[in-house]
């Protein structure tokens, strides 16, 4: 019987490589030392833990629930002492380290209670389906999307093909081949389980001509079903979820949508036989069959590993004795990511470890310029124009690349393998990809912005009409009072003026804060500049000064319209503030030209000018200028705030009983640092400051004693 | 211990841009060897010419851009366009012809635009343009063909060497190329019969074997996947059918025959070698196509009705011109979509 | 008599064109009315929103609306240099690098994080936040919502006690994603010593 075939645009043929590790049986890693479980082993949300430090565990025993529909449980794969949950290094390009629950095994391996179903169609189908999800099941060829998202089908919609994906098409990779020719039986439980779930008027097998003993294998499994095996020939990424629904049903799924849309359905082998596990046996994915390939390794082959199995520890045992290590894949050579920690765990899309050696895998060549020779457009396995894409990523038009359909990009490598320039396509489409991502993220939040600067600016309107409102009918009702006692004919003009500048006292503050911050970083860049020794002194210098007299202008302008409209407004409540502000300029001022004259100074030094003794006496009065309007100011601030805190503490005693009591905890805090440093570095004053240390805490204790008084007179 | 973090994939098929452009130069010995057969070595002289103030031209333009030289001039890319300029100038030019062409090439048409991969015009053609309207005397002149005419010989090495860098005597030399005599002789019937130039087994006397060499260099870079079909076949195609619809259905007096236009002047190495200069040309499959053919209506324009007796220097740098366009007009349709893009409109 | 009767004609074609033409524009104007100013909303829409006032102006949409008037496309010290090449594209203008006087380009995002251990409680900062993006009340601890903060640093200047830092935004496995390659004439990927974890 032979079945079309539908073929898609082009692809590649990379060396096989497979024989090393595919004519082994499946072996046991073992147990251990450390078993080290991330949270987030799928797509979606992390799941949340459920287990704490020190708790027991028994294997198979939930140590995350599921967190949100598109998240999924993780499990403990053997039994043991919850030793840590902690951010560990995990396989992630950026290197970062995510939440992770440390085991320690304990050597017994007991499992925690389960039992499975032999008879699943008794089960309810939502029982199935919660029973996947409680096994924690995410699709195993690579992604490791939620299988059970993928499972629930909507009522309105039906599925015609079900696929199970046993391509396998990347090169080294034999995890589904040794499965299948050994457990064919057991995936094709699990494919039934999936076709009771979502009744589809086909189920296919898709598996490449380069595997001839697991076609005969599923073949034999196959007979008393109505399950097909189709045979594909084999070329990459025939295995790409797209690619072989394309060559099985000759359907294409639309950019952006996803299988179910035109009726199909497509698992991975380890998923149908994880599921089998789970339903049939009642066990949940804590383990699974990863190959160890790559010329390093000595015992190549494929290996059943407990997810959390740190990859060094896993290595060591299939005989990886080389320390020189070059290069560490997790995955195939095609998409698998780089390693860069032995640490890092075994996951549930862990196909695959390679350890080549730098002759097997040499390094890459330094990229070249693109010539536009449309190789990798003949490679494209989407029938993209890869070389219009790079050009657009590496000028970062990326409007233009997104045109391009850079989204239905599948990174499968193939354009890269091909280009005779060396040039990494694929890291150019990650980039872009990302940074498309990034402006579409920061596009949102401006948009979100916006809404909430504009809700602002509204309620603000809204209050200052409400205000104006208010004052007019009190203005009327004084105006009305005034006229029934007669009084002077002669009425003062309502303050409107004033109220119609709070737009502009607004913007003058903006203005005022913006070209401070633009003196400061002047400043600073002078500053630096300074310490480089670089040429355009002079010209920092000039922009300094010009930043320094429009920042005060700005300022000025600001405060006297302030105080103009407080004058207006509520005339004794503003002058309060002015003498700490004019004395606050006045100490920036004087330090300013404390510190040009320093500067002066030096130079003056510097060129052996004659007058240096004259600047040195400048510099010192100065110095003593600035000090004094210092300690001024500080001494107008600390004037100020005791004066709130006594306008506080005569409309509530206990708050600034309590706050004295935390300023004097302060103080103490501080003393006690003071000395400890000085004790550190042994400096012969200590006694001084343990002086001090007894007296703020006498201090301390007098505050208390006060607060209790106060709070019991209260209570 | 040191592990390397790199994107996917990790594997490499493996050669590089020197390997592409080294095959490139392969397929042009059969072209070479007949040129030189039937012209002397002339061309062959031209060619060692070319390629040394290539690379002493791109050396220098890389020194002064600050660029690695020698990661540059692995890549062969300035060999390529040496090679390709001097394979279609005539072997009777003297060197200085040759170095002005290069030079003009390699520093005006490439680097000036960026070096390999960023200039829009094939900088060949862009030399051999310049030759060509600036030397029209000296760019014209070829000898003829070995056997055509007994009592010139096929100049030697040395004879080939004398003339390139003493200069010559074109009177006693000079001989027209099948295209220049059809052109020149259009319309005489008992002219074009009787001359030997234009019979030859299929076409133009010796030409026809230099173009059928070049064919074979073509079929070559088209089998180890260098270049594609398209453009060579756009471009035949479409001389074929003009050629074909002039020659029969209008006056074979005029309009020379189909064999005439496909083995004469510079049809096949234009058609595989120049055509084909991926940095210049369109790349979508489909662009290809109508890149290629449109370059094969204005080569037979020109030919036909122009000024010049060839003309695919001209056609090909005129298309160059449309390449970006015709790659934004003619994207493949994409996994998943219904229907390609179509320029750079944004879909809304 | 006739030269007057050639200058009548004359005169009268031109008014006639004038009319028409006159007509067609007065039509178009009605017909093609175009409410509000649609190109400030285009400009507003490339602004980063962050409104901070760096430009000059008190937010973003009436730096928007000097845009529409023929101000400098670079003054918007958070959008960098992305936001005046989009403004550059849009309103057809040359690109021109940012005015370094409004300020510089910070390289990474920034959110504003209040020690919550120093606040007072003086609500200055809340009414400076012009994005609402500081909770709190009267004398009472005041903090950030990350998530609705844009960085303009407002805040800073009015906090009595300095206790509002401006930090970068850290990255996470979620933002995180790969570099553009280093270009021609590199090797991608780069060595990356292993870490030994007991």
């Amino acid at each position: 019987m032979s079945r079309r075939i539908w073929d898609f645009h082009g692809g590649i043929h990379p060396p096989q490589n497979k024989k090393q590790s595919s004519e082994t049986s499946i072996r046991r890693a073992g147990l251990p030392e450390q078993l080290i479980v991330p949270l987030q082993q799928h797509i979606g949300a992390p799941g949340k833990p459920c287990v704490a430090v020190g708790d027991r565990v028994r294997k198979g025993q939930m140590l995350a629930r599921a967190n949100g529909f598109v998240s999924l449980p993780v499990h403990a794969p053997t039994s043991g002492t919850v030793q840590a949950i902690e951010p560990r290094p995990i396989q992630h390009p950026s290197g970062m380290d995510a939440l992770c629950v440390v085991i320690t095994p304990d050597g017994e391996d007991t499992w925690i209670e389960h039992s499975g179903v032999s008879d699943y169609s008794a089960l309810d189908k939502k029982e199935i389906l919660h029973r996947i999800r409680e096994a924690g099941i995410a699709g195993m060829g690579g992604a490791g999307f939620p299988s059970v998202v993928k499972l629930g089908v909507k009522p309105d919609q039906k599925i015609q093909t079900l696929i199970l994906n046993a391509v396998e098409c990347e090169p080294y990779i034999t995890a589904d081949d040794r499965l299948m020719r050994e457990r064919a039986d057991e995936i094709v439980q699990g494919l039934q389980i999936i076709g009771h779930l979502i009744t589809p008027d086909e189920i296919l097998i898709g598996i490449e001509d380069n595997k001839p003993h697991a076609i005969e294998a599923m073949n034999r499994a196959t007979q008393e079903t109505d399950i097909e095996v189709v045979v594909v020939p084999t070329k990459y990424p025939s295995g790409g979820e797209k690619q072989l629904i394309r060559m099985l049903t000759g359907k294409e799924v639309r950019s952006g949508g996803i299988p179910a849309d035109v009726g199909v359905v497509c698992h991975n082998t380890g998923t149908a036989y994880a599921i089998k596990r789970a339903i049939m046996d009642g066990e949940p994915l804590i383990s699974r069959i990863t190959t160890l390939t790559g010329d390093y390794v000595a015992d190549k082959g494929n290996y059943e590993v407990l997810l959390g199995t740190p990859v060094g520890w896993l290595l060591q045992q299939a005989g990886v004795k080389a320390t020189d290590l070059h290069r560490l894949i997790m995955g195939g050579p095609m998409m698998g990511f780089a390693v860069h920690n032995m640490a890092v765990p075994v996951v549930k899309t862990t196909n695959c470890l390679l350890v080549p050696t730098l002759e097997e895998f040499p390094d890459p060549a330094a990229e070249q310029p693109c010539i536009r020779c449309g190789t990798c457009a003949q490679a494209c396995p989407v029938n993209l124009l890869p070389q219009q894409l790079y050009w657009f990523a590496k000028t970062k038009e990326f409007d233009k690349a997104a045109h391009f359909n850079l989204a239905d990009c599948i990174e499968c490598g193939a354009c890269s393998y091909v280009c005779p320039s060396n040039i990494p396509l694929v890291q150019y489409y990650r980039f872009a990809k990302g940074e498309i991502r990034t402006q579409q993220q920061e596009q949102a939040k401006a948009d979100h912005a916006r809404q909430r600067f504009e809700a602002r600016q509204a309620r603000l309107a809204r209050e200052e009409e409400e205000k104006e409102r208010k004052r007019q009918e009190r203005a009327k009702a004084a105006a009305a009072k005034q006229a029934q006692k007669k009084a002077a004919p002669a009425e003062k003009p309502a303050p409107t003026a004033a109220i119609t500048g709070g737009d502009d006292l607004a913007k003058l503050q903006t203005a005022a804060a913006s070209t401070m911050k633009r003196y400061k970083e002047a400043q600073k860049a002078l500053a630096t500049a300074e310490k480089n020794g670089t040429d355009n002194l002079e010209a920092l210098q000039k922009k300094v000064a010009q930043l320094k007299e429009k920042a005060d202008q700005a300022k000025a302008a600001f405060t006297s319209a302030k105080s103009a409209q407080a004058e207006d407004a509520a005339p004794p409540a503003a002058t309060k503030e002015d003498p700490l502000a004019a004395l606050k300029q006045a100490s920036a001022d004087d330090f300013a030209a404390y510190k040009a004259a320093e500067q002066a100074l030096q130079e003056a030094q510097a060129n052996n000018g004659a007058d240096t003794q004259a600047l040195q006496q400048r510099v010192i009065e100065l110095k003593a200028k600035s000090d004094a309007s210092k300690a001024a100011m500080k001494a107008a601030r600390a004037r100020q705030k005791e004066e709130i805190q006594q306008q506080n503490a005569a409309s509530d005693p206990v708050k600034a009983a309590k706050m004295e009591v935390a300023k004097q905890q302060v103080l103490l805090k501080k003393a006690t640092k003071a000395l400890q440093a000085a004790k550190d570095s042994d400096a012969g004053a200590t006694d001084a400051l343990q002086e001090n240390v007894s007296a703020a805490e006498q201090a301390l204790q007098a505050a208390e004693h006060a607060l209790k008084k106060v709070e019991e007179e209260h209570a | 211990m040191a592990l390397l973090s790199v994107t996917s994939p990790h594997i490499h098929k493996p050669g590089n841009t020197g390997g592409f452009m080294r095959q490139v130069l392969y397929a042009t010995l059969p072209g070479l060897f007949m040129l030189t057969y039937f012209f002397g070595f002339g061309t062959l002289i031209n060619v060692v010419i070319a390629s040394a103030v290539a690379m002493g031209c791109e050396a220098l333009i890389l020194k002064v851009r600050n660029k690695p030289i020698a990661f540059y001039l692995n890549d062969y890319s300035a060999v390529v366009t040496a090679v390709l300029l001097a394979l279609a100038i005539p072997p009777t030019a003297p060197w200085w012809l040759t170095v002005i062409g290069c030079a003009f090439a390699i520093v005006v048409a490439k680097h000036l635009y960026g070096g390999l991969g960023m200039n829009p015009f094939n900088p060949a053609m862009v030399g051999y343009v310049l030759l060509l309207i600036s030397f029209p005397k000296e760019m014209t002149t070829w000898l003829p063909a070995a056997g055509l005419d007994n009592s010139v010989n096929v100049p030697g090495v040395f004879e080939s060497l004398r003339l390139t860098f003493l200069g010559t005597n074109p009177d006693a030399l000079s001989g027209a190329t099948p295209l220049d005599t059809f052109k020149t002789y259009a319309g005489q019937p008992e002219v074009l019969d009787s001359n030997a130039i234009l019979h030859g087994t299929f076409a133009g006397y010796g030409w026809e074997w230099v173009n059928i060499a070049f064919l074979l260099g073509g079929v070559y870079l088209i089998w180890k996947k260098i270049i594609t079909w398209h453009i060579p076949a756009g471009m035949l195609l479409s001389i074929f059918l003009l050629s074909g619809f002039f020659n029969t259905a209008v006056d074979a007096d005029n309009y020379p025959s189909i064999m005439h236009h496909l083995l004469s002047g510079g049809t096949m190495l234009g058609a595989f070698f120049i055509a084909t200069d991926p940095v210049t040309a369109a790349t979508s499959n489909r662009g290809k196509i109508i890149y290629g053919f449109l370059i094969g209506l204005l080569t037979y324009v020109i030919r036909t009705w122009g000024g010049y007796p060839d003309a695919v220097a001209f056609s090909v740098l005129l298309m160059n011109l449309a390449a970006p366009t015709l790659d934004y007009y003619t994207q493949p349709r994409t996994y998943g979509h219904r229907q390609p893009n179509k320029g750079l409109a944004k879909p809304d | 008599m006739e030269f007057l009767f050639d200058n009548i004609t004359a005169l009268g074609a031109l008014t006639a064109i004038a009319l028409g033409f006159g007509a067609l524009l007065g039509f178009a104007a009605v017909k093609f009315k175009v409410d509000g100013n649609p190109i400030v909303e285009q400009i507003d829409a490339l602004l980063p929103q962050t409104q901070c006032g760096q430009c000059g102006h008190p937010g973003c949409r009436p730096y928007a609306e000097g845009l529409a008037e023929g101000e400098e496309i670079n003054k918007c010290v958070p959008g960098g240099e992305d936001t005046i090449r989009a403004l550059a594209d849009l309103l057809g203008r040359e690109f021109v690098p940012l005015d370094e006087e409004h300020g510089q380009t910070p390289e990474t995002k920034m959110v504003a994080v209040i020690r919550e251990a120093e606040c007072i409680g003086c609500t200055k900062c809340i009414q400076a936040c012009p994005m609402d993006a500081i909770l709190g009340a009267a004398k009472q601890m005041h903090t950030v919502i990350a998530d609705e903060c844009t960085g303009c640093d407002l805040c800073v200047e009015p906090c009595p006690v300095d206790c509002i830092d401006m930090l970068p935004v850290p990255e996470t496995l979620q933002t995180w994603h790969w570099d553009a390659p280093k270009g021609i004439g590199n090797r991608p990927g780069e060595l990356i010593p292993v870490r030994n974890i007991a």
